[in-house]
């Protein structure tokens, strides 16, 4: 299978935290980067959340995993993709986000999702 | 056509590994393969030998190792998120390994269809 | 694409976040709680009504029978059983699961 490139989408709906899907996920995602493939992660409803600047976790005592979305970058995963109205419907302006996103319609994050080969959802 | 399978949530607590194992069975009885089964998550918990269900209920774990051993399927269970719960070589039950996610990406790769069953 | 949704629609909006995304001619299969999403006298058969207009709507009808909803399914939503889902899954080139 040496050679064939699809195009991957890892959909992020969860907030971080409250369930391990989040972190999990990222996992995955940090693997992919490995395996020469046209990666992709899209972040609707409450995945939007994991973007959210300023997490401080000490006091739950967890892991603040929020760094490695920027550190995806080096890894050659730069297409992050945030849709509009769940950024809206939660208070949240492309401002209050860690890293750099393309910000989305709902048409528009569909017509990507149709694109991709492989859809992971967490 | 190949198909793949990535599994999240454990058995009993959710239907995720029953609508999972059920696909499975319809895919490969109307031909197709099933190229591999990937335990993520809770997912894990499908593995583990040592769930003793009550004797009227299905065993679910039992049910994917007989699926396996039939039909020479690869069932795969992510070695981080199986150490986080207990999940080790020696409480595997047959049929199942423990490897990397790389093992997920690469049945995304292969397979014609990857399909996910959670919560 | 084949969208698999497996939620109660008053427990969870990923019915909601499905139908909102999803492109025209697409598939919808309801499975596990979602099948209730497509029962008369649900406030979501609306949605699910609505968009007949433009995706195919399926139901699982394992589910549907567990769960002793098998005469209340909403008009123009096809029942599928198992090995329906899987030539949903072979027909379409992709699909995603609303988790």
């Amino acid at each position: 299978m040496e050679g064939v490139v699809k195009k991957f989408m890892f959909v992020n709906r969860k907030a971080p935290y409250g369930t391990i899907y989040a972190l999990e996920s990222l996992e995955v995602v940090l693997i992919s980067a490995a395996f020469d493939q046209d990666v992709s992660l899209a972040f609707l409803d409450d995945g939007v959340f994991q973007l959210k600047k300023g997490q401080q976790t000490k006091g739950i005592e967890t892991k603040n995993f929020s760094p490695t979305y920027r550190a995806l970058d080096g890894c050659d995963i730069e297409k992050l993709y945030v849709e509009q109205e769940s950024l809206e419907a939660r208070g949240l302006t492309e401002d209050d986000l860690l890293v750099d996103v393309t910000v989305l319609s709902r048409a528009e994050m569909g017509e990507l999702m149709e694109q991709q080969d492989v859809v992971l959802s967490f | 056509m190949k198909f793949g399978i990535l599994v999240n949530e454990g058995p009993y607590q959710h239907q995720a590994a029953d609508s999972a194992y059920l696909f499975c069975k319809a895919a490969l009885a109307k031909g197709h393969e099933v190229h591999r089964v990937f335990f993520y998550h809770d997912g894990v918990n499908n593995a583990t030998r040592l769930t003793e269900p009550p004797l009227d209920d299905r065993n679910i774990v039992n049910r994917w190792s007989k699926l396996a051993e039939d039909n020479q399927i690869d069932l795969v269970v992510c070695v981080a998120a199986a150490l986080r719960r207990g999940i080790r070589d020696e409480n595997l039950a047959p049929g199942f390994r423990i490897s990397g996610l790389g093992q997920l990406v690469e049945t995304g790769i292969e397979a014609d269809r990857t399909l996910t069953f959670g919560d | 694409m084949l969208h698999i949704v497996n939620k109660s629609p008053q427990e969870r909006n990923s019915l909601d976040a499905c139908l909102r995304i999803a492109q025209s001619g697409g598939t919808v299969l309801l499975i596990e709680d979602a099948v209730y999403a497509a029962t008369r006298g649900n406030t979501a058969a609306t949605n699910i009504q609505e968009a007949l207009a433009r995706l195919k709507i399926c139901v699982l009808q394992p589910d549907l029978d567990a769960r002793g909803m098998a005469d209340r399914l909403v008009e123009g939503v096809t029942a599928v059983d198992y090995d329906g889902f899987v030539d949903l899954a072979a027909e379409h080139k992709n699909c995603q699961s609303w988790l």
